[in-house]
């Protein structure tokens, strides 16, 4: 069973070479972590900068300079800085290859709930609904269960959407599933240590089980 | 040259009644118009409409004018490091629609273009969606989103001149240029204000054709919410 950190050394390893890549707030943070050397990758905050450099050495911390999570970061060699509007506009248009989020819920037609629990909490959904309704390819990381053990990725979500048939694909604690076009989490790989059975167990959406699994390649 | 330059931030906010709807801009903390909000918040105006990405902290940002219940109703995208403001929404003292980012940056675009609407798929088959006309273009759905319209907007520039003319700087940016241009009345407030002529008009952000009034500001706080760095890498001469 992986950690957050096993979660997001996984999913640095769908991410292309030359590729524009948004990361979400939490674990997809994480993400930036893990991507090897050898792969250029320019990160796209949605506040309105490209180029997203690791945080600033302590004591250099820029008040001006932060990233969507609100934390003090840095920018790179060829780092560009627009403002709001000319960040969705890029995101919108698909200049954006790959966005990496984090849910709630993800049904097995690819909808995705990640912004409110009504009643309970209600943060906003920031710019998660412009990048899932536009991106090209979402790669979602998430538990796959919550704390009580119950799936959180279902037939349909049961909180309210952040978008439509959408997601592709998703990493969680225990695999790699992929999202079919007609519908069904197809499970790709399983997580070090974790048996098909367990996977089953912790998904109610439908899950479609090839004979081949793999195991996940995390170095 | 139109001179825009006011003297003071009391001046600046001046015209401010209650009821109005304003946008202030900004992206949590970074690139408030903190010298306007402490204005608004010591001058009590009243049954105000913000539209603004975010609502400030507990006691910072537009957080100051929640606490004292200035605020009638919230058009923000993310409120999450506001406990007031979540314990206003969920007990209904607080009027709020919350709106995608894109969406809120883009109904700003459209007021500072002149135009009435634009269409974007965010927010499609969600919530976001009710009440609104959707149309089909090339095979994807759009949902029609509408120009905002704000008595006041309310910016923060990092340099700005006495024609009127910003430039940002960093990530400070963010909503201030788009909002500048989306007001019908727009105040600037600066950390360095130029005489005319100073900044290379190459190198303007925002024409001073948007802002009526400017103002140099003073005693920023710039507060940071997530103080975030890594060890330094420098090595200490003197070691070993």
């Amino acid at each position: 069973m992986l950690d957050k950190n096993g979660i997001a050394k996984r999913i640095a390893r769908e991410i292309k070479n030359n590729s524009y890549v948004n990361l979400g707030i939490g674990i997809p943070t994480l993400v930036a972590n893990y991507i090897p050397a050898e792969i250029n990758v320019v990160l796209q905050s949605e506040n309105g900068l490209l180029g997203m450099g690791p945080f600033p050495e302590k004591g250099e911390e820029d008040a001006d300079l932060i990233n969507a999570g609100k934390q003090t970061i840095t920018t790179l060699p060829g780092s560009a800085i627009f403002d709001s509007a000319m960040s969705f506009g890029m995101i919108r248009a698909q200049k954006v290859d790959l966005t990496i989020l984090g849910a709630m819920e993800v049904s097995e037609k690819g909808d995705i709930a990640n912004w409110k629990i009504p009643g309970k909490m209600v943060k906003g959904m920031g710019g998660a609904m412009d990048l899932v309704a536009s991106a090209r390819n979402i790669i979602v990381a998430m538990q796959h269960v919550n704390k009580a053990g119950e799936s959180k990725l279902l037939p349909s979500c049961t909180l309210p959407l952040t978008g439509v048939r959408c997601v592709k694909k998703i990493v969680t604690e225990l695999a790699v599933l992929e999202i079919l076009p007609e519908g069904g989490f197809l499970l790709l790989e399983h997580a070090p240590g974790v048996s098909v059975d367990l996977i089953k167990h912790s998904t109610l959406g439908k899950l479609i089980v090839p004979d081949q699994v793999q195991e996940m390649k995390l170095d | 040259m139109i001179n825009k330059v006011v003297q003071s931030v009391d001046e600046a906010i001046d015209g401010i009644e209650n009821g109005m709807t304003l946008m202030l801009g900004g992206f949590g903390l970074c690139g408030i118009p903190e010298n306007c909000i402490t204005a608004l918040a010591k001058n009590g105006v009243q049954e105000l409409t913000c539209i603004s990405n975010n609502a400030g902290v507990d006691n910072f940002g537009i957080g100051l004018l929640l606490q004292n219940r200035q605020v009638k109703k919230m058009i923000a995208s993310y409120v999450g490091e506001n406990a007031e403001f979540e314990r206003q929404l969920l007990t209904g003292e607080l009027e709020v629609e919350l709106i995608p980012q894109g969406t809120l940056a883009t109904r700003c675009l459209a007021a500072g273009y002149g135009m009435p609407v634009v269409f974007t798929p965010a927010g499609v088959g969600t919530e976001v969606a009710e009440g609104k006309e959707q149309r089909n273009f090339n095979g994807k759905d759009y949902l029609m989103e509408v120009a905002f319209e704000a008595d006041f907007a309310i910016v923060k520039a990092w340099k700005g001149d006495t024609a009127g003319n910003l430039v940002f700087r960093a990530t400070a940016r963010n909503f201030n240029p788009i909002m500048a241009m989306a007001g019908k009345m727009t105040i600037a407030e600066v950390e360095e204000l130029v005489p005319a002529g100073t900044l290379d008009p190459d190198h303007i952000h925002t024409p001073g054709i948007y802002v009526h009034r400017i103002f140099q500001g003073k005693d920023y706080e710039k507060r940071i919410e997530q103080r975030t760095s890594r060890p330094s890498q420098k090595k200490d001469r003197h070691a070993g």
